[in-house]
């Protein structure tokens, strides 16, 4: 269960983000998570609230993003999609391929709420 | 702070709660990131290789499923090398100090690591071992990770080379159930090949197709911590590498 580390350093960057934006409450918080980054979206979202408790974020949502696995194959060239097991081309099945999608844990978007005036 | 260079990383400071705000609407606005969720790690895990190369020594990742064989591997390896090359080792554990006791019974220096509940090491976890442990003259530095084939393919810890270790018992499809460890991996060790006529269902050319279905491009070596020419080959692999180590550091 290494997702609640995975969103302790997420909640971390969020805070940041929160501070440099003067914001006073996070609503929505965007990852976007590939299968060969070893992160189940599902475990991420259940670790989520424990590491958002007392936090900027802790009100937001959580949308995880699943990016599926994209390969380009060095044989013929094609783009297709492909299981994290089974790393072939699905269009020759050779398996000399390049992982183009389907690697990343990327924190994308974060929406924020600001004080209507400014802080004293 | 940093006890070896002086910089200020160090444990993780603590976070003040943060205060409940009134309900009232503001303006709401969307900002686009982009950044990598454990850049952090990734920021200490490049600081920690700063450090290897600054004094020469090359940095090993051992993981693999608990019991394959990796303290058994590092206790040949360096009965095996003694007077050759000066090693230590960093011992990622849930619970106990007995990996770092065998590895000091074998007359070299070992940091253990206890996670209490953690399921992989991470950059600070080892950045805070280095504190403990003298570089100087090192050529090379083993970190065994805890025993789990998911959890430490996500943490970058600032090593050379990661390797994983399937050891026979555990069955040739290992590496289609935990694709993203295989993958990562510089090196595959097959462990433990002196029980593959006890154990009929392992087949090595299966567990060879299994690596290379999940994008594993680098070499596989079969061998029994009991020596043999599988033996020699990954003696053979770390001195190649220690070479190259040192050729880029010159």
């Amino acid at each position: 269960m290494h997702e609640l580390a995975v969103c302790q350093a997420l909640i971390e960057q969020v805070e940041r983000v929160a501070r440099d934006n003067a914001a006073r409450r996070i609503l929505s918080i965007t990852v976007s998570v590939g299968p060969l980054s070893g992160i189940e979206a599902k475990l991420l979202e259940h670790a989520y609230p424990l590491a958002a408790a007392g936090t900027v974020a802790e009100e937001a949502k959580l949308l995880v993003v699943t990016v599926p696995v994209r390969v380009r194959c060095r044989t013929c060239k094609a783009e297709t999609e492909a299981a994290s097991n089974r790393l072939l081309c699905g269009s020759c099945n050779d398996w000399h391929v390049d992982v183009i999608a389907g690697e990343e844990m990327l924190l994308q978007r974060v929406e924020i709420e600001t004080a209507d005036e400014p802080v004293h | 702070m940093c006890r070896d260079c002086g910089c200020s990383l160090g444990p993780a400071a603590a976070r003040a709660p943060f205060a409940a705000q009134p309900a009232t609407k503001g303006h709401i606005e969307s900002i686009e990131v982009i950044t990598a969720i454990l850049d952090e790690n990734d920021r200490v895990a490049a600081h920690n290789r700063t450090h290897f190369d600054r004094h020469g020594v090359l940095a090993v990742n051992l993981m693999s499923s608990p019991g394959s064989g990796k303290t058994s591997l590092l206790e040949a390896t360096i009965k095996a090398l003694q007077g050759e090359l000066k090693i230590a080792v960093i011992e990622g554990d849930l619970a106990t100090e007995n990996d770092a006791a065998r590895i000091r019974a074998c007359g070299v220096p070992a940091i253990q690591i206890t996670t209490g509940n953690a399921c992989h090491l991470d950059a600070q976890m080892v950045h805070e071992a280095l504190d403990d442990l003298p570089l100087d003259g090192l050529d090379v530095l083993f970190v065994e990770n805890v025993g789990n084939l998911v959890c430490p393919a996500s943490f970058d810890l600032g090593v050379h080379r990661n390797l994983t270790l399937l050891s026979v018992p555990e069955g040739d499809d290992k590496p289609a159930k935990y694709p993203v460890m295989f993958r990562g991996a510089d090196l595959a060790l097959i462990t433990k090949v002196d029980l593959l006529p006890h154990i009929e269902e392992f087949s090595v050319e299966r567990a060879r197709d299994s690596l290379r279905q999940v994008g594993f491009r680098g070499d596989i070596i079969e061998l029994t911590r009991r020596g043999g020419p599988g033996f020699e080959a990954w003696l053979g692999w770390l001195r190649s590498e220690i070479a190259a180590r040192r050729a880029a550091a010159a």
